[in-house]
């Protein structure tokens, strides 16, 4: 609201500044984003409602979108899913605690990545720089195919998997699971998007199989697989590949 | 013995003391009593309280007769008189005592002349002296007047005297009761003399007061009856106060008089016999009806004087009890016998003596088999013989068609049967010897005669047997084919026949009519038994009104309602069994709260606003009334004995269960008092305590960044911003406690179970809480093999951050934390164990409660939450929580989870 930036910059993640459009109707909550952001080099747009967010997300062209899914008036799913109707820029949605079912919605809705009230400035910018990085990837055609990462080593085209140094077996589920994991790494995955990734549609009842399967990769490829490293909980909800930055 | 005779009796001392409260609360009844009208006993009673009023004393005249005696009229004047109610019955227009208005008026002492009125229909009570009752009830003196033919106990003598019938009467305990009784009397001759001069009726009632009544032979019995009245009175006063005095009783200690009710018409006369036998001895005494199997087949006209009997006896101050068994003089000697009772008296049996003979005799048996029992046979009169025996005669043989088409075919088949047996495969023909004789043949037509009397009427029976007889002598007697007999004996084989089939069949008769009564009776136990079972399991009143209503409707056939009283006395209706909460009309409330206020049966068949639709229980507990049972019937047909004692019955099972439940209602809600009292004292001091210590930790950093910060080293700086994270991350721990056990209370926690590895929960727990577990060494023990559990990931997570939460409070900074997990056959295990000081001894089960905190050392914060959740999560998925102190020191918390069967798995590929 405070800052305009009528005139929306480029679109590219490389460009001078990106813009971020924060729509959550709560002062203090806006305050700590638009202060926060402002100081990471961003360009912040502000709405209070759904319906002015959404007019914004038209209107300014934003690179990302913080949408919280408790707003005053229409529900913060309603618009994730009339943004996903024309566009596919990143959405981080925020909701309070004991609402993983909401955020579970949101991202099957398609919604990008979550924040669970009250969050840290490390967590909000995690998710923001895996946002953006995760659009500029998805733009390049063909990524590198090998993905290495601490004491793992994983090459795609080959599908050969290492653990220090070792040659590690996977099954062809297993192997499926830790590529569609590595392909959204940094981003939260529901068990529902998981499942449709690796087994096909049709399978979405049986989330227990990814919980099984997960288990059965970390004790391959963890060092402590009851404290994960590389796979990450995401209680209630799905996992995330954690990346370092 | 030291202790002598006339020492008083403490229990008789404190009856004394007892009854004399009693007396101060209620009003004062003085009667003036004569022996006929005209003896001047509303002109004494006018005039004492005419004097009354003298003395400045509230007098008012709630009825007085209109007179013709000037004299008497003259005292009305100056006299507050209420006006009267007037009533308008079958284009009349009568007066009577406006009670309402006397209650209203309560003056302190009130005359209401005759006793013995009966009221107009449509008044509040039957009876004159019930409106009495209740003014006395209401502490108000009363003077009234009274005559002696009018009393219960004397009617029937003075019918036999004066050949006049006095319909009005009253119960002799109203006379017994009064506080004063005064005879106002004078000489018959003078009585006579005052009749010729009109001064006792008006012209037009002389007419109808015969003449006769006022003979000297009459008017002398009569003086003489009202004379020994109140002698008796007198006698039984100082009695009275001899005991009071502490005299020991002058008269035989205990007489109890039994009384034998029966359907006779001669039983009511029995009944004043008796009741003026226990008088005379002071006496407790009791009717008793015995119910045989026999009294099936009485007519209603006999239930009901069996009824107006019980309640005659109840009325001149007896115990009216009604006796089941098979045999009247057994039923009624056990009962003399376990009730102590000295003296039986019963009627003059009325029957031919054959009959005693042939039958038995009741009198004859009680007279053999009682003991030390005085048996008393009270003279009957001739007429009575034959009205009993008119129901009698009307009795069983009731026509049915298939017992008639039973008997032609048994006769038929004993006919088929016999014919080959006798003539063989021929003809009949005299001159062949029969292959068996003829007697044999007789033997199978009593086989169908036996059958057809054992499974129907006797008509059918008597039927059955005349046509055997008849299909005999035409087929098997000589000569055949004819009704003819030659010989004399087959006469009497006829005659045995008939009557062997005629006692068969009343034998039988007899015994299904046992089998019926005992199976009534049975069906009532049921009942009584199954509504005492249903309300031994209901909780709630509601749940009481519902099955009491319906039980009592089911075995009287009559609508019930249940009507409780709340905290003001006011009743509501609380069950239906039309299933409507709406069926009683306010008139018939009135009537209801009217039993419930003067805790007496009112309405329908009752002395009490008899016109009701209603007949209004009350149900008696033992901390007072709870309420009124109402009783719809459907005909006007008033309450057989054993009708009412079961309803009797079902009202104090209803009563004592509506007070459990109104007890253990008041015993929850105090409960929920204290405890919802101790819940917000605890949240008040506890979450205010620790709401605030974070804040101020919050507040305290945070001015000291705004207002001190260019003098603050960057390390400072550090420390004060990191306790404003902290502490803000416990004051979220915190609202999250108490919003979860919110949720668990409530009931609003929602599992969304799904199959997950153990491994995950701990992991995802120990991520949660990473930062604040570094320093620690946590050492898992998971087997890789463990089943999958059936959990709400979310709530699991939450039980094991809060069993670390809770150790990383309670212990050490830098002592270690061991997560164990193990699974049976049926659970999985899980123990997170510490090495910090231990639980206290003894409160090993008490850290899962609710606001429990072990007071170990200083600086403990948290207020009682967290493992209270955790038991909470944990048993709504059907597991448990315990703790215990392990050997080397430290606690260990553990928790389980049941191990269902495991989900399907696809090939693992």
């Amino acid at each position: 609201m405070t800052v305009p930036s009528t005139e929306s910059s480029t679109k590219s993640a490389n460009g001078p500044k990106p813009t971020i459009l924060v729509i959550d109707d709560e002062p203090p909550l806006q305050k700590f984003l638009r202060v926060t952001l402002t100081s990471q080099n961003f360009n912040v747009i502000e709405a209070l409602t759904g319906e002015s967010g959404l007019r914004h997300t038209a209107n300014d062209q934003p690179d990302l979108i913080i949408l919280d899914l408790g707003l005053p008036d229409i529900d913060g799913v309603q618009v994730t899913k009339r943004i996903r109707e024309w566009s596919s820029i990143p959405i981080i949605v925020i909701s309070a605690r004991g609402k993983e079912q909401d955020k579970v919605v949101a991202l099957d809705a398609g919604a990008d990545d979550y924040l669970t009230k009250p969050f840290g400035v490390a967590e909000l910018m995690a998710r923001v720089r895996v946002a953006l990085r995760h659009i500029a990837t998805a733009n390049q055609t063909s990524g590198d195919s090998v993905f290495e990462q601490g004491h793992l080593r994983v090459d795609l085209a080959r599908r050969e998997v290492t653990v220090r140094g070792e040659r590690v077996h996977l099954t062809p589920n297993e192997f499926r699971l830790l590529t569609v994991l590595i392909k959204n790494a940094g981003r939260v995955m529901t068990h529902r998007q998981l499942l449709r990734e690796v087994w096909g549609p049709g399978s979405s009842d049986q989330s227990h199989y990814v919980r099984v399967y997960v288990n059965q990769l970390r004790q391959k490829i963890e060092r402590d697989p009851a404290r994960p490293g590389f796979i990450l909980t995401e209680t209630g909800i799905g996992y995330r590949f954690q990346v370092d930055d | 013995m030291l202790m002598g005779d006339a020492r008083p009796n403490p229990d008789l001392l404190l009856a004394e003391v007892q009854k004399e409260e009693a007396k101060q609360r209620r009003g004062r009844l003085k009667v003036f009593f004569g022996m006929a009208a005209g003896v001047g006993k509303t002109y004494a009673m006018l005039e004492e309280a005419r004097a009354r009023a003298a003395e400045e004393l509230d007098v008012v005249i709630g009825y007085a007769e209109p007179h013709i005696r000037t004299e008497t009229e003259a005292l009305l004047l100056g006299m507050e008189i209420l006006p009267y109610k007037t009533i308008e019955y079958r284009n009349a227009n009568l007066k009577e005592l406006d009670l309402d208005a006397v209650l209203a008026r309560k003056p302190a002492l009130v005359c209401v002349d005759e006793l013995a009125h009966t009221n107009a229909p449509g008044m509040r009570h039957a009876k004159r002296w019930q409106d009495v009752a209740e003014i006395l009830d209401a502490g108000i003196n009363v003077y009234t007047t009274l005559n002696v033919q009018h009393l219960e106990s004397v009617n029937d003598i003075v019918e036999r005297i004066t050949g006049v019938r006095v319909r009005e009467t009253l119960p002799d305990s109203v006379l017994e009761q009064a506080d004063e009784v005064e005879l106002v009397d004078i000489a018959p001759e003078e009585l006579q003399e005052r009749f010729r001069a009109g001064k006792v009726y008006r012209p037009e009632q002389a007419e109808r007061a015969s003449k006769h009544f006022f003979t000297k032979g009459n008017l002398t019995a009569l003086r003489e009856l009202a004379l020994r009245t109140t002698a008796q009175r007198v006698d039984a006063q100082m009695q009275e106060a001899r005991r009071e005095a502490g005299v020991k009783h002058a008269w035989a200690a205990s007489e109890r008089v039994l009384v034998c009710v029966g359907p006779s018409p001669m039983s009511p006369r029995v009944v004043r016999s008796a009741s003026r036998l226990a008088a005379g001895l002071r006496a407790e005494w009791i009717a008793a009806y015995v119910e045989t199997p026999a009294d099936v087949r009485l007519s209603s006209d006999d239930r009901q004087r069996v009824e107006a009997t019980l309640k005659l006896a109840d009325e001149l101050g007896g115990k009216a009890v009604s006796l089941t068994g098979q045999n009247v003089a057994d039923e009624i000697i056990s009962y003399a016998e376990s009730h102590n009772i000295t003296k039986i008296v019963i009627g003059k049996p009325q029957r031919p003596r054959w009959r005693d003979v042939l039958f038995g005799s009741v009198v004859d048996d009680l007279v053999r088999r009682s003991g030390d029992i005085d048996i008393h046979v009270i003279r009957g009169e001739a007429g009575d013989r034959t009205e009993r025996a008119a129901p009698a005669a009307s009795r069983p043989t009731t026509w049915d068609g298939r017992g008639l088409t039973t008997a032609i075919t048994a006769t038929v088949i004993a006919t088929l049967v016999g014919w080959p047996l006798y003539h063989g495969l021929h003809g009949p023909d005299a001159s062949r010897a029969p292959h068996f004789s003829n007697i044999n043949v007789l033997m199978i037509y009593l086989v169908g005669v036996l059958w057809v009397a054992t499974h129907h009427t006797r008509l059918a029976a008597i039927i059955c047997s005349i046509l055997s007889v008849a299909a005999f002598d035409f087929l098997f007697v000589p000569p055949y084919l004819t009704f003819t007999v030659s010989d004399q004996q087959y006469l009497l084989t006829f005659g045995v026949m008939l009557l062997t089939a005629l006692t068969i069949s009343t034998l039988t008769h007899r015994v299904r009519a046992q089998a019926e009564a005992a199976r009534q009776r049975e069906r009532r136990t049921a009942a009584l038994f199954a509504l005492t079972r249903e309300l031994a399991a209901a909780r709630t009143t509601e749940e009481i009104a519902a099955a009491s209503v319906r039980y009592i409707h089911d075995v009287l056939g009559q609508r019930t309602s249940l009507l409780l009283s709340d905290a003001d006395h006011h009743l509501t209706i609380k069950g239906d069994s039309d299933g409507k909460n709406d069926g009683v009309t306010p008139k018939e409330m009135a009537v209801a709260q009217w039993a419930y206020d003067h805790d007496q049966i009112a309405g329908r068949g009752t002395n009490t606003l008899p016109a009701s639709e209603g007949t209004y229980v009350p149900l008696r507990a033992s901390r007072g009334l709870v309420g009124v049972l109402g009783l719809f019937g459907s005909d006007g047909r008033s309450w057989l004995p054993e009708q009412r004692q079961l309803t009797e019955a079902f009202a104090s099972q209803t009563a004592i269960a509506v007070e459990r439940a109104t007890l253990a209602d008041e015993a929850r809600t105090a409960w929920e008092r204290v405890e919802a009292e101790f819940l917000r004292n605890t949240l008040l001091s506890g979450v205010s305590h620790e709401l605030r210590t974070p804040l101020a930790g919050i507040t305290g950093a945070a001015t000291a960044l705004i207002e001190t910060d260019q003098r603050l080293s960057d390390e400072a700086r550090l420390e004060l911003l990191e306790t404003l994270v902290g502490e803000a991350e416990r004051m979220e721990r915190l609202i999250n406690n108490l919003l979860d056990m919110t949720r668990l209370e409530s009931g609003g926690l929602n599992l969304k179970r799904e199959w997950q590895p153990l491994h995950e929960i701990i992991g995802a727990a120990l991520h949660a809480l990473d930062h604040r577990l570094k320093a620690r060494d946590v050492r898992l023990n998971i087997p890789a093999d463990l089943p999958l559990v059936n959990v709400d990931a979310a709530a699991m997570e939450q039980v094991v951050a809060n069993l670390l939460d809770n150790i990383l409070e309670y212990t050490p900074a830098a002592s270690p934390i061991d997560i164990t997990a193990r699974a049976d056959d049926r659970e999985m295990f899980v123990e997170v164990a510490d090495r910090g000081p231990g639980l206290p001894a003894g409160t090993e089960k008490r850290v899962f409660e609710k606001f429990f905190r072990a007071e170990r050392g200083p600086g403990r914060r948290g207020i009682g939450l967290g493992l209270a959740i955790c038991r909470g999560i944990v048993e709504a998925h059907g597991g448990r929580v315990f703790a215990a102190n392990q050997p080397g020191g430290g606690a260990v918390f553990t928790f389980t989870v049941p191990i269902l069967e495991q989900p399907k798995m696809d090939v693992k590929t």
